[in-house]
């Protein structure tokens, strides 16, 4: 195949999606966030639902996700994002509604309005990136830093008797009424991307479908936070985070589950 | 019917979009109306118990956002955690209405009506340089007019109203007229009317984002000023008052809401033992109705503002007098309710004494 064959339109095999803008990312290299945006990007765009997202944006690294994905944008105060979905998909309930969030957002500050949230059955999709630290203020204690694991703000590892444990929101979730799907992806190879995408297309037609409240966990990297390569960043990942937070489904009662 | 419930029937009649609450006494009669009328089957109002004073007020952030005509309703303590909402959406600039049915603080305080929170309202408890527009209502006839006209003044310059009500209001029962039976806002109407809304980006604009973050010192300073244009703008437009027999007033007295109320009868009273008194109510309490107040400082030997706390508007008085009128201020805390001989022996004891 020639140079000029290979970049006809009809063997394009890989392009970005219209909807990811050219802004450029504020992510460090190696951060998971990047490619969770595009997954984004691609489903609503493959949905058709380009003209009827509203997309909640929390507090944390991800507080300019309104930056690069054209969709309309709802920024919450942090913690606040499922109370935000909760409204916006009640008022509008032909809307694609979802929130993405770390894990300070959604299971510290704002664990009230996410248990809430999903267990009120709010035919939303929550898209919840866990990388076990505070990124966006250079790297403090997360809900759910692993025990041991160094952090700004548990410089010599996290110890049960200072800190308390890990919390592990996705397991939580899973054991309320109002989930319909709950699962544990991460994008750190291209299998794992591929299963990913398919988790938060499925989260987001249980959204459009009105089966109830969706809890995507993407145990995710934080290379700059963790202070390792990207690549040594991932390695780490599968041989500490995987431990505590085991991908898989954890719940999905989808086929059951009655569509509003 | 009950102040409380006017609200909720109000809210109903005028094409409210979304209430989200969370009970607190005394004004659980709110959620507690709406629950029993249904608006979700008739006009298709959404009503939701929210978790928290702080999911409700967040829920108020995103139905403004999105283009509805959205409220919630608390009390004192409730609106103090509601204060992070209010200032997210003065600064994204995102209309909707907070009922505050005020009760005795600080802290948990008592269930008992107070005016305690003017200060909180007027001059805002979140962070930030902004105003939310407060309405005092002073009969259960205003708690249901001013829904509408909160909604109205809400959209019209993309900010969040407060009605500053209390406990005596909230619970009182007086006869009244509902307002007029108006349809909600169909989705052609708010697309129409919100091009700023956040319901889904049409293919012709671009996407709306509503946010109240800017990390450009610059751009925020630009946000700021424009924020400060709208609230001048509001200061010229929107001063709402009421005077009674201020025509030949020597003694003015100032009073909100159901202080307002108890006012009434103070200067009937005052006149009947000879005493020219009149009585001005300021109905919105910001923008403050200073340029009154500074009309009427040159006609009057003092003033006094009556409030059911420590002393809190009497500061608008000072700022709106400069100085020029002997000004002092009467009022009972902790959920007391003065009766018009106390205002009387305060006029008496307080005021005359600094009149030269």
């Amino acid at each position: 195949m020639t140079k000029e064959e290979i970049m006809r339109p009809e063997n394009l095999v890989y392009k970005k999606p219209t909807l990811l803008n050219d802004t450029p990312m504020h992510y460090c290299p190696g951060c998971s966030h990047g490619v969770v945006h595009k997954l984004v990007a691609e489903i609503i765009e493959e949905m058709g639902m380009e003209e009827k997202t509203v997309a909640i944006s929390p507090v944390g690294c991800a507080v300019f996700a309104y930056n690069y994905i054209d969709v309309d944008w709802i920024e919450a105060a942090h913690g606040r994002a499922p109370a935000v979905a909760s409204a916006v998909k009640r008022l509008w309930p032909d809307r694609l509604v979802f929130t993405y969030q770390g894990d300070g957002d959604l299971a510290c500050i704002g664990t009230a309005e996410s248990i809430h949230a999903l267990n009120r059955g709010e035919h939303i999709a929550i898209i919840f990136i866990n990388n076990a630290i505070y990124g966006m203020t250079g790297g403090q204690m997360a809900p759910t830093t692993l025990m041991g694991m160094k952090t700004s703000t548990c410089p010599y590892g996290r110890v049960a008797d200072l800190h308390g444990y890990p919390l592990n929101f996705t397991e939580i979730a899973a054991t309320l009424e109002g989930t319909c799907y709950v699962t544990r992806q991460s994008v750190h190879t291209v299998a794992a991307i591929r299963k990913a995408k398919k988790a938060i297309r499925k989260a987001f037609e249980n959204s459009m479908q009105g089966k109830g409240a969706s809890l995507v966990e993407i145990v995710s990297t934080c290379n700059a936070g963790w202070k390792l390569s990207p690549e040594k960043a991932n390695q780490w990942m599968e041989e500490n985070m995987f431990k505590f937070y085991p991908l898989g489904d954890l719940k999905d009662t989808t086929a059951e589950s009655p569509t509003h | 019917m009950k102040g409380n419930e006017a609200i909720a029937h109000a809210a109903i009649r005028c094409g409210c979009d979304g209430y989200f609450g969370y009970p607190i006494t005394p004004q659980s009669e709110v959620l507690e109306t709406l629950a029993l009328e249904k608006p979700w089957e008739t006009t298709g109002m959404v009503v939701l118990q929210a978790e928290s004073e702080l999911a409700s007020i967040n829920m108020v952030y995103a139905g403004g956002a999105s283009g509805k005509r959205c409220m919630t309703s608390s009390s004192s303590p409730g609106v103090a955690l509601m204060q992070e909402g209010i200032a997210y959406m003065a600064g994204a600039e995102i209309p909707g209405l907070i009922v505050n049915v005020q009760r005795g603080g600080p802290g948990l305080g008592t269930i008992q009506p107070s005016q305690s929170d003017y200060f909180q309202a007027t001059r805002g408890g979140g962070n930030g340089d902004y105003n939310v527009i407060v309405l005092a209502p002073a009969s259960v006839q205003e708690m249901a007019d001013f829904v509408d006209l909160a909604f109205q003044l809400a959209f019209k310059y993309r900010n969040p109203v407060m009605i500053l009500s209390d406990g005596i209001i909230g619970q009182m029962m007086e006869k009244l007229v509902l307002p007029p039976f108006k349809p909600r806002r169909t989705e052609a109407q708010i697309q129409k009317e919100c091009p700023w809304a956040t319901n889904g980006r049409k293919k012709e604009r671009k996407p709306n984002i509503l946010t109240s973050l800017e990390l450009d010192c610059t751009k925020m300073e630009q946000r700021n000023l424009h924020l400060q244009s709208k609230y001048m703008e509001i200061k010229e437009k929107e001063v709402r008052f009421e005077t009674e027999m201020c025509e030949d007033a020597e003694y003015l007295i100032v009073a909100f809401g159901s202080a307002a109320r108890i006012g009434m009868k103070v200067i009937e009273m005052c006149r009947e033992e000879g005493i020219k008194a009149g009585l001005l109510r300021p109905i919105t309490l910001w923008p403050f109705p200073t340029k009154e107040v500074a009309r009427l400082a040159k006609q009057v030997k003092g003033i006094l503002s009556f409030e059911i706390n420590a002393g809190q508007m009497v500061e608008d008085i000072l700022l709106a007098t400069h100085g020029q009128t002997p000004v002092t201020h009467y009022g009972r805390m902790g959920g007391v309710v003065p009766t018009p001989d106390e205002v009387i022996r305060a006029l008496k004891e307080k005021l005359f004494k600094q009149i030269p």
